[in-house]
């Protein structure tokens, strides 16, 4: 009961602190309209929007989940406030899924931003539901624990920033959204498979209009291992760097 | 049963020992100081008391609960309060108190009424429901304070608590440690400033270059000096070799040189001015200024340790200024 206390209270605490401030909000609906309109020119035809949510929705979630997490975790670290969470009487692995949860669902809610606005431009009937909702949980939470895996191995804010788009950039070229990975160089396809991203977005490409590279299932797998193994290796630096 | 138990405590950061074989015990309810210069290795030893360092040696017994391996075993019974305002900026005062007792699993009636009695006791009713980050400095440290005892802890941490603060704010904050002293609260206080240890401690331990070189209750430890007395003399033109006609003349008297133009006097008996002055005098020195002095816990740290109190006190003034 007492960690339930906890856990909402640091969640809440985030949520309102950091997420629904005005400038977070207008982020989660400007960048994912930014994108769809870059994607739309590019297409050139309302025909093709169906195969551009996929893309639009895996990067707004990207984009608004790994920026946070700086801001939420190294933030707080660098303005001691995240010692006092580490002084609670709470277990480490609570507490930060309790500092992620927060990125977690804004980043869920970024993901329904473009689905809302293809929705009142193309028929949606089509799309696997019971595949494309756990997808984008899933791509929210690994992408969360991507942005928590970088927020522990910097000091600074900016180092966040920067340290994010060592790994967003790569991503979103080689997951399969610009170029379908069966067209990539054959040295750059396995480096597409090391990304969580590029499982999500397979599973977003086959729930939204059925073309998809991998298994759902291999996809599932894939994206659970990488949600499990960030999330440790983000427990085991903070108690590397932070706990000395 | 003990409320602290340390033994053979150590920590080395690279090249640095920055604690070596640290032990001390704190009763309940006892007012402990922890008293060194900057780099000294307190906060360290605070943060491995804490959990937010490993000991690279040595065993911590917290309430009985063994926490060597496992700091988390009594962070239920602690706080901490750190020498630097850590509450969220974006948060009012009472919703700061209220999620830090949140993260103590308290419910949401106690944590309210507990944050309003707060709030009350430390006199910062009227700014509850300003955001933290347009509170003074002394605000702010007691809001600190205040977040750390929302949850009634059996041992406060206090890492140097009036640091930086008008002399105002500092005032109110020793006045409110020693009511949680008496309260029954432990409290183990780290702080530069030797007077307000003198004057709040039960015991004091001089940690010195990660080693505690002295644990004692404050009046054994002023004891040695108390039956002394002090004259300090503030001179011009004192000559080469003056120390030593001094004592040749005053073979009774103990001389010493606290610099800037300072003649410190010594004896077990009331020290006479006048004919120190004239003789001095004689010599072509000029007196501006002769001063009775009582020799304090300040004087003791400096026997004890080697290190000028000034040192101390230039450190804590740049510290101050930094802020």
């Amino acid at each position: 009961m007492k960690h339930r206390i906890a856990f909402w209270n640091i969640f809440v605490k985030d949520l309102r602190a950091y997420y629904l401030k005005p400038p977070n909000i207008s982020w989660g609906l400007v960048f994912p309209l930014a994108w769809t309109g870059m994607f739309f020119i590019k297409s050139g035809g309302l025909e093709n929007i169906v195969t551009l949510v996929p893309g639009v929705v895996a990067l707004s979630i990207l984009f608004g989940t790994t920026s946070l997490l700086a801001v939420t975790v190294t933030f707080e670290k660098k303005g001691k406030s995240f010692d006092r969470l580490l002084l609670a009487p709470i277990p480490l692995k609570l507490l930060m899924l309790a500092k992620t949860s927060g990125a977690i669902l804004f980043g869920i809610i970024n993901a329904f931003v473009p689905i809302l606005m293809a929705l009142f431009l193309t028929d949606l009937s089509q799309v696997v539901w019971g595949a494309a909702v756990p997808a984008i949980v899933l791509i929210a939470v690994s992408s969360t624990f991507l942005g928590l895996f970088v927020a522990v191995s910097v000091s600074e804010v900016f180092e966040a920033q920067t340290f994010s788009n060592f790994f967003r950039f790569p991503m979103i070229f080689l997951c399969g959204l610009f170029f379908p990975i069966e067209r990539l160089p054959v040295f750059l396809k396995p480096v597409s498979y090391c990304f969580p991203l590029t499982y999500g977005v397979d599973i977003l490409h086959g729930a939204f209009h059925g073309n998809h590279v991998m298994p759902f299932l291999t996809d599932f797998l894939a994206l659970t291992a990488f949600c499990v193994v960030l999330f440790l290796i983000s427990l085991r630096n903070i108690e590397r760097r932070w706990i000395l | 049963m003990k409320a602290l138990a340390v033994e053979g405590l150590a920590k080395r950061f690279d090249e640095v020992q920055a604690v070596s074989h640290v032990g001390f015990e704190v009763s309940e309810g006892e007012l402990f100081g922890f008293l060194g210069p900057n780099g000294a290795g307190k906060t360290t030893t605070i943060n491995m008391l804490t959990g937010l360092a490993r000991p690279d040696a040595g065993s911590i017994r917290i309430a009985g609960i063994d926490c060597t391996r496992n700091p988390k075993a009594a962070q239920h019974l602690m706080a901490v309060v750190p020498d630097e305002s850590n509450l969220y900026p974006e948060l009012t005062g009472f919703e700061n108190l209220s999620f830090c007792a949140a993260l103590y699993g308290m419910r949401k009636n106690q944590r309210q009424s507990r944050a309003h009695e707060l709030l009350s006791t430390f006199g910062l009713t009227e700014a509850g429901d300003r955001k933290f980050a347009g509170y003074s400095k002394g605000m702010k440290r007691k809001l600190t304070i205040a977040a750390g005892i929302i949850h009634q802890p059996r041992i406060l941490f206090l890492d140097e608590p009036t640091t930086g603060i008008d002399v105002a704010s500092a005032r109110q904050i020793r006045q409110l440690i020693a009511d949680l002293h008496h309260t029954g609260t432990t409290v183990f206080l780290t702080t530069h400033y030797i007077e307000e240890a003198e004057r709040l401690c039960s015991r004091i331990a001089f940690i010195v270059q990660g080693k505690i070189i002295r644990t004692d209750t404050v009046s054994n430890l002023i004891a040695p000096v108390q039956g002394k007395h002090v004259l300090q003399l503030t001179v011009e033109h004192a000559q080469a070799g003056l120390k030593q006609e001094l004592v040749d003349q005053f073979p009774k008297l103990t001389f010493s040189d606290p610099g800037r133009g300072m003649i410190r006097v010594e004896a077990d008996e009331p020290v006479r001015v006048g004919p120190l002055v004239r003789f001095l005098e004689d010599q072509g020195v000029e007196v501006n200024e002769a001063r009775r002095m009582r020799l304090s816990l300040e004087d003791v740290f400096v026997q004890i340790t080697g290190i000028e109190a000034d040192a101390l006190k230039d450190e804590k003034e740049n510290k101050g200024s930094r802020r």
